[in-house]
């Protein structure tokens, strides 16, 4: 068995890196990932799995509904649904005075010449979710929107990867990045590699792998917190969200309850470790009980805090590095990557392969989180 | 908010001790515990039901909480029953429900005196109605006296099965027979820790004499079963069993009680980041703890059975130790006076740690209850199999925590209490490593279900104060 030299290193194997390691192999590319823990450890493990084009900033829009697109044939690309359902996505106005943000946001989605989203009123958004308490007034919906199944989109995206000759190598964190000719030669562990390219996937940890090429991005962490519940009998389909609340409110297909919505926990990111804040947290089951009564008596049976990158816009960070040619970063979503998986992997294909994308990236450029600095 | 010096999480017999001994030096104790009354799982009910006609058939040992209860109830010590602890934060701030309302509790240290559980055991039709723990027919008969209105099958092994099958034939209650799962040659594994046995001889003839009872009321007892299976449709109808040198038997029955011993609570142990070392012995983890019983954080003490299991009379001087232990940390008691103190609770632990190693040695559990067969649901929340599991082993090396994530086993409402240790074991033989290179769940909060109107409560109480 002769013994395939990769081309291709993507650090990081959480959801945005397998994606990016299929799309590439896919182009031809010999990739190996390299996982410090395994593959979903953190973010993508952690995520409610929110597939969301609804109330994102309008910089992330034209691509959000590209992935979208490819969310509605996800089985075509990784050869499973991924648990995914479009049952749709919906933020709810519990009073009259919640109204016009809905409506201003609307509007200037339409504006932009967009439909996916759409204002409805009171009867309408009873007929969805039957089970939301009465004083509601109306909602903001994206009918094509959705969740997933975190751990099976993990799995097919896994399994893909594998399917298309990735490598993955788990417990092996990158020490080391070093420019060799127009190489880089990266450690990690008893592994080294000498490969023109690298993609940085690496969440949470994507700073720290950027500095080692010589991109000082400023980032910041992220612990959104999760609430699982009990199984129980189906209560509603589409997720909902509420105006003037943190709330991420579905269930999913084994019937369970998942609450999230972006109350924040705490993270350190030398230890590992995230803490759930509980006092914080009764805020999000505040919510939950407020528009969903019937369910104050079932039973939280875990809770969590996912550990991300966040940059100070809030958009992640998508293309070339500055300062390391060969070099692509793809981090920082801020809390809602999920749905920007399958696109993301695929920007990044183009951008190695064909040294372009078509897709409007330039807002996610690295260049704008860093500081102007002289040359030395 | 509530603030206190100490916080004490259990009231059974080291819960108590603990709080009797640090009221004693002046420190300002809570105790809460879920059940409504003081005693713990050993103690249960007890100081209602000692004085009854059925303390005196559930055994002098059982009878002697209820003088512990007394001190407990006199030591001045704040007691809050019904009241469950859900989530410790460092520093220390508890949360806790307690009619349905949830609430935090700030305090300077913690004693975790939260006992033992049952080792769970899987077998072919173990989640069948009808198929219960005999630790939990022994507290039915401890709270309610209620007695199985037919003769019941026991199987497993240890002194508990032993104990309840005595307690119940004085209840009235009928035994079909006993499925002892002890396998063969254990006396010659006793051996070596005999000679220290017999220095806790009062215990070990206790074990005897219970067995000389079970003879001579004529209970048919079974060695060396290796096997058993539950029966049934909806509930139990039989159970089949199979002995080492391949005797195999199906016999109706409508209720069997199971047991293998027991392993300590781990859960908030883990959570609280405390240190834990695999014990050999006893196929659990169990805490790193010093003389006092203090855990790898400070601050955080563990007695009783959670800190190792060594019975009711180890658990109360293990409270003493942690209450005194405690006292001396928030400077009540002068290291001098408390070394002093602690001497002879020390011995007389000593005395009752003797006994261990060689009832672990005797009841150490048969290698079948660690490797169910593939189609025998290990996750009962999840309905995961044996087979699932080792079909993720065999997809490389994963940990508890990966096989939790993909096949779903542990995330049920019992949080891994249930599977946790059977996913190491299988972990550890489908992947040739021993079982504490494997590890365990890492411990999501909180600690026990709390529901999402309790945690919604806290809300409003943490805007009120």
């Amino acid at each position: 068995m002769s013994r395939i030299i990769p081309d291709t290193v993507v650090i990081g194997g959480g959801l945005h890196g397998l994606s990016a390691a299929l799309h590439l192999a896919r182009a031809g590319r010999r990739v190996v990932i390299l996982e410090r823990s395994w593959v979903g450890r953190h973010a993508s493990g952690a995520t409610a799995a929110g597939v969301r084009t609804l109330g994102r900033d309008l910089a992330e829009v034209p691509i959000s509904l590209e992935s979208m697109d490819m969310w509605h044939r996800i089985e075509t690309i990784v050869g499973d649904n991924c648990g995914f359902h479009s049952y749709g996505q919906i933020r709810v106005a519990e009073f009259a005075e919640h109204l016009p943000i809905l409506e201003k946001r609307a509007s200037l989605i339409r504006q932009h010449g967009y439909s996916h989203e759409e204002i409805i009123d009171r009867s309408e958004l009873m007929r969805l979710v039957p089970a939301l308490s009465p004083h509601c007034v109306g909602a903001l919906v994206a009918r094509r929107d959705g969740a997933a199944d975190p751990h099976r989109t993990l799995r097919a995206f896994r399994r893909s990867c594998e399917a298309s000759g990735v490598v993955i190598h788990e417990g092996c964190g990158v020490t080391s990045i070093e420019q060799r000719g127009s190489d880089w030669h990266i450690r990690a562990g008893d592994k080294d590699y000498t490969v023109p390219v690298v993609v940085n996937a690496a969440g949470a940890w994507a700073a720290r792998l950027a500095a080692m090429v010589g991109d000082v991005i400023p980032l910041g962490l992220k612990a959104s917190m999760m609430i699982v519940t009990e199984r129980l009998a189906p209560l509603l389909n589409p997720v909902v969200g509420v105006v003037g609340r943190s709330l991420s409110f579905k269930q999913s297909d084994q019937g369970t309850l998942v609450i999230g919505g972006g109350l924040q926990g705490s993270a350190d990111i030398d230890t590992l470790k995230s803490t759930v804040n509980f006092v914080e947290l009764a805020k999000g089951a505040r919510a939950a009980t407020d528009l969903f009564p019937s369910v104050r008596d079932v039973r939280i049976t875990r809770t969590w805090a996912g550990m991300e990158a966040k940059t100070k816009d809030l958009l992640p960070v998508i293309g070339p590095s500055p300062n390391a040619p060969g070099v692509f970063h793809a981090f920082g979503f801020s809390g809602h990557g999920f749905q920007l998986v399958p696109v993301v992997g695929s920007i990044i294909a183009d951008l190695v392969v064909r040294g372009k994308t078509e897709r409007p990236i330039a807002p996610f450029s690295a260049e704008r989180l860093m500081s102007t600095r002289a040359a030395a | 908010m509530t603030s206190v010096d100490l916080l004490i999480v259990g009231a059974g017999p080291a819960g108590m001790a603990a709080a009797i001994e640090a009221r004693r030096h002046g420190v300002d104790v809570l105790v809460v515990d879920d059940q409504p009354e003081p005693g713990g799982q050993i103690w249960r009910s007890v100081e209602t039901v000692a004085a009854a006609p059925r303390g005196a058939l559930l055994g002098k040992a059982y009878q002697a909480g209820k003088s512990v209860a007394e001190l407990f109830r006199a030591s001045g010590a704040k007691y809050e029953p019904g009241t469950q602890v859900w989530q410790i934060e460092p520093g220390f701030r508890a949360f806790v429900t307690r009619n349905r309302q949830a609430s935090t509790i700030q305090a300077k240290s913690i004693v975790l005196a939260t006992g033992a559980q049952e080792r769970p055991v899987p077998f072919p039709g173990w989640t069948l109605p009808g198929v219960l723990t005999v630790g939990a027919a022994q507290i039915l008969l401890k709270t309610s006296g209620q007695i199985p209105d037919k003769p019941v099958w026991v199987a497993g092994s240890g002194p508990l099965p032993l104990l309840y099958m005595v307690q119940l034939l004085r209840a009235g209650g009928r035994i079909a027979g006993y499925l002892d799962t002890t396998p063969p040659g254990r006396g010659r594994a006793t051996l070596p820790h005999l000679a220290k046995a017999l220095g806790a001889a009062g215990d070990l003839l206790k074990g005897i004499a219970w067995l000389g009872m079970l003879r001579r009321a004529k209970v048919r007892i079974v060695k060396h079963v290796a096997d058993i299976e539950a029966i049934g449709s909806e509930r139990i109808e039989a159970v089949r069993y199979r002995t080492r040198n391949g005797q195999e038997r199906t016999v109706p029955t409508e209720v069997l009680l199971v047991h293998e011993g027991v392993v300590p609570n781990i859960h908030a142990t883990l959570a609280l980041g405390c240190a834990v070392e695999w014990s050999e012995s006893q196929d659990c983890y169990v805490p790193v703890l010093n003389g006092w019983g203090e855990s790898s954080q400070s601050g955080i003490f563990l007695a009783g059975d959670g800190a190792g299991i060594a019975g009711a009379q180890a658990a109360v001087h293990r409270g003493t130790l942690a209450g005194l232990g405690v006292a001396m940390k928030l400077g009540r008691v002068s290291d001098r006076a408390a070394e002093e103190a602690a001497r002879p609770v020390r011995q007389k632990l000593a005395r009752e740690l003797a006994l261990r190693p060689f009832l672990d040695a005797l009841y150490k559990p048969r290698p079948e209850v660690f490797a169910p067969k593939d189609a025998t649901i290990v996750c009962r929340c999840e309905e995961v199999t044996a087979g699932d599991i080792r079909a993720m082993a065999a997809m490389g090396r994963p940990g508890p925590n990966q096989v939790k994530a993909f096949t779903r086993a542990g995330m049920g409402p019992c949080q891994g209490r249930q599977c946790g240790y059977t996913v190491t074991q299988i972990l550890a033989a489908a992947e040739g490593r021993p079982a504490k290179d494997v590890g365990f769940y890492r411990v999501r909060p909180p600690l026990k279900p709390v529901t999402l109107g309790e945690l919604a409560s806290l809300e409003q109480q943490e805007k009120a104060s």
